[in-house]
């Protein structure tokens, strides 16, 4: 066994421990963290396979912002973790079925027919001058146009339509204009009056 | 070298490494040490006062004063905090801000880790420093700390934006992610570094800079008027110190970066003689010094801003103005025009 493939066997067993512990851990936060640190392990692997932007990608949008958001929303909740098991049992037949069909699925897609060794070779080592990155652009930009431009215009439509979603009108609120706050001269504000100095002031007893 | 690389034998490399890491990291602690005196002196002589004077001739020693003092003192852990990640918390704020340095190039030949993705390896581990602060507000068991973390988190995401589209107008610029090649792609005077035609993208990563590192004037995260010290008001002794040094280690970085990026790295400002005598690694420094004197300048200088109009300033105005320069910098590339921006 080289190298690599300890790092490999390593980073998947990680990969593996926190995947089960997010499903299990009473804790929400907790489960959060074990979901991060699976994104990690994950980005781990991948970087072993030389896909360094999609490793960088993943560490850089999942855990640097969308688990920071996650957490974000799961810290201010107060979940309640007795009544979200209260229909455990009365659940447990349909989940069953459908893990077991996702499980079935996975393995006909990932099984030996398609993804065998004999079909799908070890990727070739690439020389030092190699960029990922670079390849990975020029593939998305070029080959792959249509279908790029594609799912950012669905991606868009589904921001849009998030926002469109949560978005109430209420009358009554009150916004600052905060161009107009910036213009404000000292005129609006303050007014000097201009008092008559009275009686020279007495000293204070 | 030979006889040292006999003695370890195998284990040589890992060896080295190590060794490579001590070199960087411990300048990096006295840096800290040092930045913090410099802090309290520029201040100080911006306020018309004196600053520390006391330890060693003219205070030199006051920073070396503050860590003992802090080494000694107890670490309290708050009841019903939980205790793990409260521990954890100063760990994963110190380790991005170390960690980034990895890739950083003090000079043409001088770098830990010559990485072809290094501009997205620094956006990515520097996105993480955000996980301390959140878990140290959450862990606390403390409202104060709990709010003070919301606020920076929320920050710290939404500048990261702005910063990382910043950063695209230097890799279109440089055609590369490379920190070394960027900096070379900057060969030359200072004209012809990538804050004359970034300037815009130059005037947001600085400013995001101070924003993401939580200082004044973005330090709402401990606004001490409004809620105490913010997200690390439970920590005591060293686990304060390690946000601090990760604090001040955050700013060493980000000046760094902005010497790299848009400061033309170790090119001298002027390239003729007597300029270029000097070696690489003493104009990036005397760079990252400027930009640290700019941080500290801002918070002499300016009052801390309101919290909504932090995220007007992040949302609305850097992150449309970093959109609009990339588009002008994709455009003028187009053109015969294109070796301006190169």
């Amino acid at each position: 066994m080289d190298f690599l493939t300890g790092v490999f066997y390593f980073f998947s067993a990680v990969l593996l421990f926190s995947g089960f512990r997010v499903i299990t851990t009473r804790n929400p936060v907790q489960a959060a963290l074990f979901l991060v640190l699976a994104f990690f392990s994950a980005s781990a692997i991948w970087l072993t396979l030389e896909a360094e932007f999609l490793a960088i990608a993943l560490v850089l949008v999942y855990v640097g912002a969308v688990m920071v958001l996650f957490l974000f929303v799961v810290m201010m909740l107060d979940i309640n973790l007795d009544r979200l098991r209260e229909g455990f049992w009365s659940y447990l037949p349909l989940a069953l079925f459908v893990a077991t069909m996702l499980v079935l699925e996975m393995a006909m897609v990932l099984g030996a027919r398609t993804f065998g060794l004999n079909i799908v070779p070890a990727p070739v080592p690439h020389g030092a001058g190699y960029s990922n990155t670079r390849e990975l652009g020029r593939l998305l930009y070029t080959d792959y146009l249509y279908p790029f431009e594609l799912a950012a215009v669905v991606l868009l439509v589904a921001i849009i339509a998030a926002i469109a979603l949560t978005m109430r009108h209420r009358k009554n609120t009150r916004y600052q204009n905060p161009s107009q706050q910036v213009r404000v001269k000292r005129d609006q504000r303050v007014r000097l009056v201009s008092m008559p100095s009275g009686d020279t002031p007495t000293n204070q007893p | 070298m030979a006889y040292l690389q006999a003695l370890f034998g195998m284990s040589w490399p890992l060896v080295w490494s190590l060794a490579k890491i001590v070199a960087i990291v411990a300048p990096l602690m006295v840096g800290v040490a040092y930045l913090t005196y410099a802090e309290r002196k520029i201040i100080g002589f911006m306020q018309v006062r004196i600053g520390p004077n006391r330890v060693g001739y003219k205070g030199l020693l006051q920073p070396i004063a503050d860590a003992v003092k802090l080494l000694m003192k107890e670490i309290v852990v708050p009841t019903g905090a939980n205790k793990f990640l409260f521990v954890l918390g100063p760990v994963l704020t110190i380790a991005p801000a170390l960690a980034a340095w990895a890739v950083i190039p003090f000079s043409p030949d001088l770098v830990l880790a010559n990485v072809d993705a290094g501009l997205l390896y620094i956006m990515a581990i520097t996105s993480m420093g955000v996980y301390g602060v959140v878990i140290a507000g959450w862990a606390s068991n403390s409202k104060y700390a709990f709010l003070g973390s919301l606020r920076s988190a929320a920050q710290i995401v939404s500048y990261e934006i702005a910063m990382g589209f910043a950063l695209v107008g230097v890799l279109m610029a440089a055609h590369s992610l490379n920190l070394t090649d960027i900096v070379n792609g900057q060969h030359g005077g200072f004209l012809h570094w990538y804050w004359l035609p970034l300037f815009p993208l130059f005037m947001v990563y600085l400013i995001a800079g101070v924003a993401e590192t939580n200082r004044a004037p973005f330090d709402v995260a401990e606004g001490e008027s409004e809620i105490v010290a913010g997200f690390h008001v439970e920590y005591s002794g060293m686990a304060f110190a390690v946000f601090f040094l990760a604090e001040y280690a955050n700013m060493i970085l980000i000046a760094t970066l902005t010497s790299i990026m848009f400061l033309g790295g170790w090119n001298p400002v002027f390239d003729f003689a007597p300029f270029n005598w000097l070696p690489p690694i003493v104009w990036l420094l005397g760079k990252t010094g400027f930009v640290l004197f700019l941080f500290l300048w801002f918070r002499a200088t300016f009052p801390r801003y309101r919290y909504d109009q932090i995220m007007r300033l992040g949302w609305k105005v850097f992150i449309p103005i970093t959109l609009v320069w990339i588009l002008v910098v994709g455009a003028v590339m187009q053109t015969p025009l294109a070796f301006l921006v190169h």
